[in-house]
């Protein structure tokens, strides 16, 4: 299965303008821990699928809200010329389409 | 004190206040009314330029609906980031608007104005001694910056709000401030547990974006010794473990840990727990206080004045080598520039979105070479006038618009202009230029607060 079917919410945004963030979120516990207990979610994935660096990828593990976090350095700053998201909301389209056995 | 309750009017001062759900929440006999009024999720403009992203009827509607309950209610009022960035015109702005609505509501209202915009001198000082560090990941900076910069400001914590509250204000208006350090100055100042207060802060300055179902009405918070509770008012709306739980890293790179200036709010222990069916409790919130006081700081600076254009190309033949025929007119249009208005390629930028392609992710974008029949096209130059960024815009048309296709015979047409002109002017375009802190001598020697009666005094 796919993430966005298995997750209530997939998003991306700035945490301020030189970051972006990415919340995964799941309606309930047995979809939270079909996806954490599958491992396809890990800062390795999400390199890869972003083109960036391991060391600049963060990614948390949040039981209490069925949620699961990805921080990363802006590739372009906020505003700056040449950045085409200035809210950052546009750019979990990848995280979409990751299989969840 | 058992507790301090208060309403969280609105996520964002110009966006809407449900005057309704305002005056019902009244009924809980709140200690404050208070709303965030800023963000730097517009963008550098609003801090470079001075001005604020919501329209002045916006803010007036708003504000008038929160100072006309908070002094009927006989409670404080707060508003934090006043005019989206939080700068001295910002403030000032507000405080105009403030002004009006007291003479036309005959309201009484004393005001403390706390500005939060820094002298560029001061800060140069502070980083000749060590005092500016650079957060992770933080821009290159010499001390050129700090005259260099439009506007820098500060982002305050609870202490010059708490001054005011002590001093008597019956608003405060504050500068570029914590988002949360506005609903957790007066609980903790009353000796409430800081994480409790920072985290009740962090859940509500959003609004009811904490809540699900429904739309519009108030976020309201309880903040007692051992818990918070959350409650909506509002048809619709409820706070659910989740929703709270999800709204407390909402917009935070890190899910647990919100430095602030006094320290850091750790969430790592949170429990969130239904206390009813539209309000949740939330305890274990916890605050490490940090050894040293550090203010986060925001400048913006001029990058230069900008000139766009829009349209598209529908050519099979361009787009099947679309990123070699854009490098050809680049070329052309930077030539062009150079021979007419004598500006070198380093002088001035051009800069091509391609929607349709990857203008949206950029260098993230999973399917670069993913060619749809059409795609759209915004080119902006940008150049030390406003002058200059027109004419080159001008002189980036020609070369859109007739090179063609090998693949025919003779000239086409290639670019589907949307407008006539074909270039718009967009004035002054602003950067972010500093993710930083300062760390100042006393907590106090950022912001300066000073007095204001804003309609006929009663006292």
């Amino acid at each position: 299965m796919k993430l966005a079917q298995l997750a209530g919410l997939i998003r991306s945004k700035n945490a301020g303008p030189f970051i972006l963030t990415f919340d995964i979120m799941f309606p309930d516990d047995d979809s939270y821990l079909r996806a954490k207990k599958s491992g396809a979610l890990s800062i390795a994935r999400f390199a890869e699928l972003f083109r960036c660096e391991e060391k600049h990828v963060a990614f948390f593990e949040c039981d209490n809200a069925r949620a699961f976090k990805f921080s990363i350095p802006r590739p372009i700053v906020q505003g700056n010329l040449g950045d085409g998201d200035m809210h950052g909301g546009q750019q979990f389209i990848p995280l979409m389409d990751i299989e969840i056995p | 004190m058992e507790e301090i309750r208060y309403v969280a009017a609105s996520g964002a001062l110009g966006v809407g206040v449900d005057a309704e759900a305002l005056n019902k929440s009244l009924d809980m006999r709140p200690h404050f009314i208070a709303s965030d009024a800023g963000t730097t999720d517009a963008g550098p403009f609003a801090l470079g330029s001075g001005t604020a992203a919501f329209p002045r009827e916006a803010v007036k509607r708003d504000l008038t609906r929160v100072l006309v309950a908070s002094r009927r209610a006989n409670i404080p009022a707060l508003i934090g980031s006043a005019g989206t960035a939080g700068g001295d015109p910002h403030v000032e702005w507000v405080l105009d608007i403030a002004r009006e609505i007291a003479e036309e509501n005959d309201l009484s209202i004393r005001t403390a104005v706390i500005r939060s915009e820094q002298n560029p001198d001061y800060l140069r000082e502070l980083y000749r001694q060590g005092r500016v560090r650079a957060l992770d990941p933080a821009p290159e900076i010499d001390e050129a910056v700090f005259a260099r910069s439009e506007r820098i400001v500060g982002m305050m914590g609870v202490e010059p709000l708490q001054a005011a509250l002590e001093a008597g204000a019956d608003f405060v208006l504050a500068g570029r401030c914590s988002d949360p350090a506005l609903f957790a100055a007066l609980p903790i100042l009353r000796g409430l547990p800081p994480g409790l207060a920072w985290h009740a802060g962090k859940v509500t300055e959003c609004g009811t974006m904490a809540c699900e179902g429904g739309h519009g009405g108030v976020i309201t918070a309880t903040v007692r010794e051992h818990e918070v509770i959350l409650r909506p008012v509002g048809h619709g709306l409820r706070c659910t473990p989740q929703s709270i739980a999800a709204h407390s890293f909402y917009e935070n790179a890190h899910p647990y840990l919100h430095k602030e200036c006094s320290g850091t709010l750790d969430l790592t222990h949170s429990k969130y727990v239904a206390a009813d069916d539209t309000s949740v409790r939330v305890t274990g919130s916890e605050f490490i206080p940090a050894k040293e006081y550090t203010v986060k700081l925001e400048g913006a600076e001029l990058v230069g004045y900008q000139s766009i254009m829009i349209g598209g190309i529908r050519d099979p033949f361009i787009l099947r080598r679309l990123d070699q025929w854009m490098g050809e007119v680049q070329a052309y249009i930077y030539a062009a520039v150079e021979r007419v208005l004598a500006l070198r390629p380093c002088d001035w930028t051009l800069t091509v979105h391609v929607y349709g392609r990857n203008a949206v992710m950029g260098a993230l974008e999973p399917n670069p070479s993913e060619m749809p029949h059409e795609v759209g096209i915004v080119v902006e130059a940008t150049a030390v006038t406003q002058e200059l960024a027109t004419k080159a815009a001008q002189l980036s048309r020609q070369p859109f618009l007739h090179h063609g296709a090998p693949e025919w015979t003779s000239g086409t047409t290639s670019f589907a202009c949307l407008h006539n002109p074909a270039h718009i002017n967009r004035g002054a375009v602003y950067r972010f230029n500093l993710n930083h802190v300062a760390v100042p001598h006393t907590k106090t020697e950022m912001f300066k607060t000073e007095f204001v009666q804003l309609g006929e005094s009663r006292r």
